[in-house]
Parts: structure tokens; C-alpha cells; sequence
């Protein structure tokens, strides 16, 4: 098993035609991941192709849909347009929408959050790398891959790895399976400020996965989506969890005025949130290198199994 | 995207939100002509410089005060030509300070009592939040931290926008009643008008104050901007002071580099904004002190690695490179074959070491370890950052 997409799940791409889209969606095809529709305003009814693969393309979403029976969408739509291209998917009742777009004005997301309140559609992103649930064949392939995660450095596992930062999600997933920890599904939910699922949305389905026996929860300075997720680690999770909070070093007021201290309190600094983990009975890597150990430690303390 | 306290108050007064009368003047000719324009003093006097902690700054030749008040002209213009062109340094600017280079005067008002008023985005929510304390004029991290019970929020539903028994609430909550209630409501609103219209990131008001004259008054203004919106604002763009920015880091905006300066003396090249920050942590866990966070993006070309080499290069407190590359789709050869380009063209003296991993990872090594250049190759970020340390100290 898996969280969220499984190796059946299938995908459309927004923003097909776009040089950034159809690279990944090359990768993705080459991946093994169903990728049955692209959708490009007035090119419906051409085609992409990629090798034997011929991914018929629509004006819309709701098209889309209805001819494939897509139920994921992976958004490459530049910035301007982004926000309305998450709505569309919305709108057409997609289980799943990974935006991968970076650069989406703040407030286009403020207002796309809020029309998607009690909408049945799980946003992830923006400007993330998106999700990996490996596969079995070579270099995990056959899995399903949404965003622009490098698929051959995943393995078929039990570790569920989240992270806000795309390089770091790798370097944890390479971490994992160069020691043979394979990974159950993993998700980059992105840097921005305003975005569709948070740490604690995917820890808690982590949690509720049987195939998951571990999890690497990855986060950095500023907000405090890191301490809700850890705080909710310690009453409700029993498998074994790692964490690493990058910028530590990171040069104070780079990044919000005072007033942005009042709001996100005293815990958006990275030792501040390393303090939480800790409190927390999260094991944390004491470097960026240390990821897979810190889970190995956590798992042998809890005798628990990761592979 | 910061912009000055004069330019701030210029759009509030476009949005309908008070201030004191102010002229800017940008070359010392304009000074009289400035203060012409202000009624019969006294008058403050305010260096434009995209920092806090003015009023109690200091120039570098011993001047004192970024701020000052001038009971006469005469002395607001003998303070106008002190801080003009010279350097001030406060507790935000780090020890290099800024010069000034714009003079703000404005004309001086009369506070019954200051407040605090900010407009930003609260990152719990998704939602603009207007945050408002009876305790202005002074630093309100102090203010949350000893007295949390002063300090008031509102947040608004982008669907529907900031309604008037918000803004009500606010106001009454600081205490205000008569023409303070109502002229607090209106500023209210026209500033988180201005804050949503224009894709503000935040607006801080701190001092805002009470006259005795019954008027709500923005003292002070700082403003900043949405990156990603600028597009849509090019009355915004034009705004931009380069004068206020790191030209290292103007330098690597070209290249669509994200470079951010700091004071130690081991420079990184990393690509993705995770992955630079731990490099920068990796490297103090060792003992070293990184000397700027540098991150090529995803999708690097040969090109970009030379032009981040050059800006590396430009801080003479560099001692000794460390590249870190993850190249998930990237291929590290590419990476490779512009570390290799760059180190020739620049006859690189200092310590290089080099961690490559992912895509194409043994062609990449294949190529630096046949340059014939002294490259020290690296397989972990703890190796690579041990090296580095190790070579420098």
C-alpha cells in the first residue's frame, strides 16, 4: 500500500504542451505511471507522444475527465495562470491536484485555498516536486510518479518521507534506499506559504497507512507547520519518526518584518522547532547526511521494523 | 520587494490612509525647496533607508540619529545635509550600514498616544491578518513576548473581504471612541484595501498615532511586496531602489540564481532552496561559517554554474568553495563540465570541493577527476562539508 496515489492512479497534466510539462511527463510515461490525458486550452484533440505512448489532449479538465476517467491532475502551468488551473481541477471534482508551479502570487493562493474549502480535492503544492509511490520494477519503476521527482532513486518500501524542499526530499529518499529502505510514498508539499496539504495532513495519513512503518518528516524555518505536525507525533503516532529542520544558520529578518514574529510566535526558528521534535520523541538528524540514520535510530528504539 | 518610508506614505495617501504632510528630496539641491513645501516647523527629519532602528542609529563619522526633530528649517536642513550621503548603521543593517540616499521631511505632529498596526499574511489561516496593540512606538516582538494580552487580531475571509464590524471590533478593542473610532475605522479599511490591491506582503504602522486634534495619523510606514505579483504591479516595480540591494545579488537575479550574502568565508553552490539552507547548517555543524546561500534551481546549465562561480568569487572573504549537488533530473555531468569551465576561466586559487550525486553521477566524477585541476571530490554533504572546513581552517 501507499498514501494518497497507488501505481493504478490516474493522471492528467496541465500545462502538457509547456517545455517544463512535457519533459516530466516524458519521465513520468517512462516511469510507468498512467498518465491518460493532457490538458491544453484550444489543442484539444491532438496528441502527445512519447515513444509508443500517444496521451490524447483536451481544452478542459471537465473533458479530460470525462473521456479518461482521470482522477489526479499534475499542474505545469505558469505562474499568471496557476491558481486558475488548481480551481479548474477543483471544479471538476478530481480526487487529487499537485501543483508544481513555482512563483504563484501569494494572494492568488490565499483566494484558490479558500474556494476550495469543502471541496473533495486534495491540493499539494504549490512549488513542490510532488509525490512518488515507487513501483516494483527497476529502479521502482511501475510506481506512480506526479511532479519532477527523479523516480529511479525510490525503492518499493515502508518509509514514508515529507518534506517541504524538493533537493532535500531526495537526498533523504537516496539516503533511505542506498542503506536498502524502501519508501511507501513520497510527498513534497512544497515551499510556499500558502499551500494544499500540510506536514500533519500527510503524517496523519501516514499514520493511518499499515504499509508505512516509518516516517522521515522534513522541515524548515519559518511558519509552524512543523511543531502541529510534531505535537500531534506524540499524542497520536507509535511508529518510529526522524526529523531534520534545515536553516539554522539561515541570517535572521531575510524573511518576514516584525510583525510576522507576533503572528508565527516564538516557534518558526529552526532550533525552536528542533526543540519541539525533541520534546516530542522525534529523532533528529543532527546533519542533512544523518537523515536515514536518525530513522534507523528511532526505529531500533521502538524495536520496530522499516524493512 | 522593500520599498522606502516616503514611497510607502505616498500610496497610503493614493489608498486614503492619513499621514503627516511629507516631501522627499533625493540631491541636497532639493532640500529648501522640500521644506518650503512644509508648513512652519517643526519638522522631522528621516533618512530613507531600507532598515529599522533609525531614530537610534549612528552614522559612520559619529553622527547620531537617523531621525531626527528639528524645532526651525534652518536645523532641519543643517540635519538633511549631516545625514545625506553618509553612512548609517543600525541594529538591521549589520556593521556596513547604508547611505542615505533620500531625505525624507516631514512636518512633526503632536501624539496623544501611539499604536501598532500591521497587515500580513497568517500562515495558520492562509488568510490576511490585521494585527493591532495599544502599545505603538516601540518593538512589538517585546510587546508579544511580556504582554501577549495587548495585542489584538482580526482575520479576513478572502471571499468576502475585511468587513466593517471588523474593523469596528479593532478599533473599539484599542480603546478608541468619537473621531479617534471613526477615523481609525476609515484607515483601517483603506489600508487593508492598499495591502490587498496591491499584493502587499506586509504593511507595518508602527507608530500609529492620536492627535489631539482628534486625527488617527500613519507615523511610520513599511511596506513589502509579493515577489511572485510583481508582474501584475509595474507601478509597483518602479518603485525598486537597486541602491538598496546586495549587488552580488542583483547580479545573480540575471542568471536566476537565488544568492543571499553572509558573513563567513566558505561559499556554497547547491541547487534547491532545502537542500542550500542544510548545506550552509552542514558546514557550521563542522566548525566552518558559511559565506552565502546560493541556490542554481533545478535545472542548472553550464552557464549558470560559471556566473555563480564569478559572484562567489566577488566576496573577498571567500577562503574555499563548496559545491553540493543533488541531480535527481539535473545531470550531474552538465554540473560537472561548468564547475571544470569555471574554475579554468577564473584560475580558481582557493579550495574547491565538489559533491555530486544522482543522474549521470560517474561521468560527472569522470570529469572532474580528469581536469587535471585540483578538485576535491566529495561523496556525502557531511564528507564534503568535513573537507572544506578542514582545507580552509
Amino acid at each position: 500500500m501507499s498514501i494518497i496515489v497507488t501505481e493504478k492512479t490516474k493522471v492528467l497534466v496541465q500545462g502538457i504542451t509547456g517545455e517544463f510539462g512535457a519533459r516530466h511527463t516524458k519521465l513520468s510515461l517512462d516511469y510507468g505511471t498512467q498518465i491518460v490525458a493532457g490538458v491544453t486550452p484550444g489543442k484539444g484533440g491532438q496528441f502527445f507522444e512519447h515513444g509508443t505512448h500517444r496521451v490524447p489532449i483536451f481544452n478542459t479538465v471537465r473533458d479530460a475527465v470525462a473521456a479518461t476517467g482521470a482522477t489526479a491532475s499534475a499542474v505545469f502551468v505558469p505562474p499568471p495562470f496557476a491558481a486558475d488551473a488548481i480551481l479548474e481541477c477543483a471544479d471538476a471534482g478530481l480526487d487529487l491536484c499537485v501543483a508544481i508551479t513555482e512563483g504563484i502570487p501569494i494572494k492568488d493562493m490565499i483566494r484558490a485555498k479558500r474556494a476550495m474549502l469543502g471541496s473533495k480535492t486534495r491540493l499539494i503544492g504549490p512549488n513542490c516536486p510532488g509525490i512518488v509511490t515507487p513501483g516494483t520494477g527497476k529502479d521502482s519503476a511501475g510506481g506512480c510518479r506526479i511532479g519532477i521527482a527523479p523516480g529511479y532513486i525510490h525503492k518499493k518500501g515502508h518509509v514514508g518521507v515529507v518534506s517541504r524542499s524538493g533537493t532535500l526530499t531526495y537526498e533523504a529518499v537516496f539516503q533511505l534506499t542506498s542503506k536498502g529502505l524502501g519508501q511507501s510514498t513520497s510527498v513534497g508539499i512544497g515551499g510556499d506559504p500558502v499551500n494544499g496539504t500540510s506536514h500533519l495532513d500527510v503524517i496523519k495519513m501516514f499514520n493511518d497507512d499499515p504499509d508505512t512503518w516509518g516516517i522521515i518528516l522534513i522541515g524548515e524555518i519559518g511558519g509552524n507547520a512543523e511543531v502541529e505536525a510534531a505535537r500531534w507525533v506524540k499524542a497520536n503516532c507509535k511508529k518510529p519518526v526522524a526529523g531534520f529542520i534545515a536553516g539554522a544558520t539561515a541570517p535572521a529578518g531575510r524573511r518576514m518584518g516584525h510583525a510576522g514574529a507576533v503572528v508565527g510566535g516564538a516557534e518558526d526558528t529552526a532550533a525552536a522547532k528542533i526543540a519541539v521534535f525533541k520534546e516530542c520523541g522525534i529523532e533528529c538528524a543532527i546533519t542533512p547526511s544523518d537523515m536515514a540514520d536518525a530513522l534507523i535510530r528511532a526505529a531500533k528504539a521502538k524495536g520496530a521494523k522499516l524493512a | 520587494m522593500n520599498i522606502h518610508e516616503y514611497q510607502a506614505k505616498a500610496l497610503f495617501e493614493k489608498y486614503g490612509v492619513a499621514v503627516p504632510k511629507g516631501v522627499a528630496a533625493r540631491t541636497a539641491a532639493e532640500f529648501e525647496p522640500a521644506l518650503a513645501q512644509l508648513p512652519d516647523a517643526p519638522v522631522v527629519v528621516k533618512s530613507q533607508i531600507h532598515a529599522g532602528g533609525r531614530g537610534k542609529g549612528t552614522f559612520t563619522d559619529g553622527f547620531k540619529g537617523g531621525v531626527k526633530f528639528a524645532k526651525t528649517k534652518a536645523d532641519a536642513l543643517a540635519y538633511a545635509k549631516a545625514m545625506f550621503n553618509n553612512t548609517l548603521i543600525t541594529a538591521q543593517t549589520g556593521p556596513a550600514g547604508r547611505k542615505v540616499q533620500t531625505v525624507y521631511f516631514t512636518q512633526a505632529s503632536d501624539i496623544t498616544k501611539e499604536y501598532y498596526l500591521a497587515i500580513l499574511l497568517d500562515r495558520v489561516t492562509s488568510r490576511p491578518v490585521i494585527v493591532a496593540s495599544t502599545e505603538g512606538g516601540v518593538e512589538i516582538e517585546k510587546v508579544a513576548h511580556e504582554t501577549p494580552d495587548k495585542i489584538f487580531k482580526i482575520i479576513v475571509d478572502p471571499a468576502v473581504g475585511l468587513q466593517g464590524y471588523q474593523t469596528r471590533e479593532l478599533a473599539f478593542r484599542l480603546g478608541l471612541t468619537g473621531d479617534y473610532f471613526k477615523n481609525a475605522v476609515k484607515l483601517i479599511g483603506s489600508l487593508y484595501t492598499m495591502f490587498w490591491e496591491t499584493d502587499a506582503a506586509m504593511v507595518e504602522v508602527n507608530p500609529l498615532i492620536t492627535t489631539p486634534t482628534g486625527s488617527v495619523l500613519a507615523l511610520d510606514a513599511k511596506v513589502s511586496f509579493d515577489d511572485n505579483a510583481l508582474f501584475r504591479h509595474p507601478e509597483i516595480v518602479a518603485l525598486r531602489d537597486l541602491n538598496e540591494e546586495d549587488p552580488k545579488e542583483i547580479e545573480a537575479a540575471k542568471f536566476s540564481l537565488s544568492y543571499i550574502a553572509l558573513d563567513g568565508n566558505i561559499a556554497c553552490l547547491v541547487n534547491g532552496a532545502g537542500l542550500a539552507m542544510s548545506t550552509m547548517d552542514i558546514i557550521k555543524h563542522y566548525g566552518g561559517s558559511p559565506a552565502n546561500f546560493l541556490d542554481v534551481g533545478g535545472g542548472a546549465s553550464k552557464d549558470q554554474v560559471q556566473a555563480a562561480f564569478k559572484i562567489i568569487l566577488t566576496d573577498p572573504n571567500v577562503k574555499g568553495i563548496m559545491v553540493n549537488i543533488f541531480g535527481g533530473i539535473m545531470d550531474c555531468n552538465t554540473i560537472a563540465t561548468g564547475v571544470v569551465a569555471a574554475t579554468r576561466e577564473l584560475g580558481l586559487k582557493i579550495p574547491l570541493v565538489v559533491r555530486l550525486e544522482g543522474n549521470n553521477v560517474a561521468a560527472g566524477k569522470k570529469t572532474l577527476a580528469e581536469s587535471g585541476l585540483t578538485i576535491h571530490s566529495a561523496d556525502t554533504m557531511a564528507d564534503a562539508a568535513q573537507k572544506i572546513v578542514k582545507l580552509v581552517a
